[in-house]
């Protein structure tokens, strides 16, 4: 096979990441994840199969979770983008992390960052998911320690608590 | 990942003249197969044109008793809209059950058509209810649209604008699908109209999506899931690979038929019904 060299190309885009806009300069070919975690050092956000099937790579792209391993950086010109770093805080954990934490929802964590910022976009689009509907929306999540059914708990409880008015950093005595 | 230009295009003639103008350049949908083809360097185009910034190809309308789908409309997009699931429920739920959610999220009602997969679940729908494939040069039916394994009717720099569905008096599509993939191991889309009976099937055909003939002409004649012919297609057009042998699937087709003739009679289902699971109906 023969290859033939073709020139890359630098571009400038303009990414709101965590509610902060920013420059920056990339490759035509530079993925979103790389983008994120070589350029913002936000490593929150993991490569695990980096096929677009385990759900590690989750961020938040204009409202929608997406796979950031599957989308180049490019693409995301002009949009907000949203990662694990952006949930919440150490100090201040978001309604899902306190969740996940409460439930032990995770074991080794390297799909956590995922699982949450796609259980996020399910509870700001179905504020109150049956168990059904929280497990098939986490299909593109995959977790290889915990079986699910603390993940599936803590989603719901997050939701329950969400709806009663948690916010983050405030334990909702749920 | 080799390099590539980027070229982002503002409007159809745009895309179709980057297209045209640059050697071995690709257009860019949702991404979601195409991305992937150029990570296993399947696929190493010289030149990416994107057709995410074209707003005119996103959307759905109902016009003249047709659905119509902006080719750039997301499967969410499609899932989720109150004019598809008032008057197409089964694309609806056709769309809903591809990939994932954060697949939904991106992939394309374009996209999928164009790339053709064998086993993709819209050529089902399109074939199915007789679609027509609208692009920036002409219109082209379904029929003669998807001409084999990952091909299709479309010259290169021609682009789909949109797609034109008719609405049937009933339609339903049932897949078995792929555990980790949620593409269909075998998927079954039938419609009824005044005049006609459609059955295409996807995920079995060694080249891509099909119409079952004989299960057409038997359910024309009397519209019932035990009127269904088993084993009606030759075991050497069927796939085997690990996920199927060809006679699983020849079973399935039958098998998935039937259920599909069962939701289009509105009979409740037996069978679990899940969002992006086993069984779209």
């Amino acid at each position: 096979m023969t290859t033939k060299a073709v020139e890359g190309e630098r571009h400038t885009i303009q990414v709101t990441v965590n509610g902060k806009r920013q420059a920056a300069e990339v490759d035509s070919h530079t993925l979103l994840v790389e983008f994120l975690r070589e350029s913002f050092r936000l490593t929150g956000t993991h490569v695990g199969c980096d096929t677009s099937q385990c759900g590690a790579c989750v961020v938040e792209f204009e409202g929608n979770s997406v796979k950031s391993c599957t989308m180049l950086a490019v693409q995301a010109d002009g949009g907000r983008i949203t990662t694990i770093e952006g949930v919440g805080s150490r100090e201040a954990l978001h309604p899902m992390q306190e969740a996940f934490t409460e439930c032990h929802a995770l074991q080794c964590g390297y799909c956590t960052p995922g699982m949450v910022m796609s259980a996020c976009d399910l509870v700001r689009k179905n504020p109150s998911p049956s168990e059904a509907e929280i497990r098939d929306w986490l299909d593109g999540n995959l977790c290889r320690c915990t079986g699910y059914n603390n993940i599936v708990r803590a989603v719901s409880e997050a939701a329950q608590a969400l709806a009663s008015g948690a916010q983050a950093g405030v334990k909702s005595g749920a | 990942m080799k390099p590539f230009q980027y070229r982002l295009a503002k409007s159809v003639p745009e895309a179709v003249a980057a297209l045209a103008q640059i050697a071995e350049a690709r257009p860019l949908a949702g991404g979601m197969t195409l991305i992937p083809a150029l990570k296993h360097g399947l696929a190493a185009p010289a030149a990416l044109v994107d057709l995410g910034g074209i707003a005119s190809l996103r959307g759905v309308s109902f016009e003249n008793g047709e659905l119509v789908v902006g080719a750039m409309t997301t499967h969410a997009a499609v899932a989720g809209s109150p004019i598809v699931n008032e008057r197409l429920p089964a694309l609806g739920r056709l769309a809903g059950g591809i990939g994932d959610p954060q697949v939904r999220h991106r992939g394309t009602l374009g996209g999928s058509v164009a790339n053709n997969d064998p086993a993709a679940d819209y050529p089902a729908g399109c074939l199915g209810l007789g679609a027509t494939i609208v692009t920036n040069l002409r219109t082209v039916s379904a029929d003669e649209f998807f001409t084999g394994f990952f091909s299709t009717a479309l010259a290169p720099a021609e682009v789909i604008t949109s797609i034109r569905f008719p609405v049937p008096m009933r339609a339903a599509y049932v897949k078995f699908a792929n555990q980790a993939s949620r593409y269909a191991t075998v998927g079954v889309f039938i419609s009824q109209s005044a005049n006609a009976v459609r059955v295409a099937v996807t995920g079995a055909g060694r080249s891509g999506v099909f119409r079952a003939g004989e299960m057409e002409q038997a359910l024309a004649k009397d519209f019932r899931p035990e009127t269904l012919p088993a084993h009606c297609v030759a075991l050497d057009d069927l796939n085997t690979d690990l996920h199927a042998s060809a006679e699983y699937r020849s079973h399935l087709i039958n098998v998935l038929a039937r259920r599909a003739v069962e939701a289009c009679m509105g009979a409740p289902s037996r069978h679990p019904v899940r969002h992006g699971g086993a069984y779209a109906f």
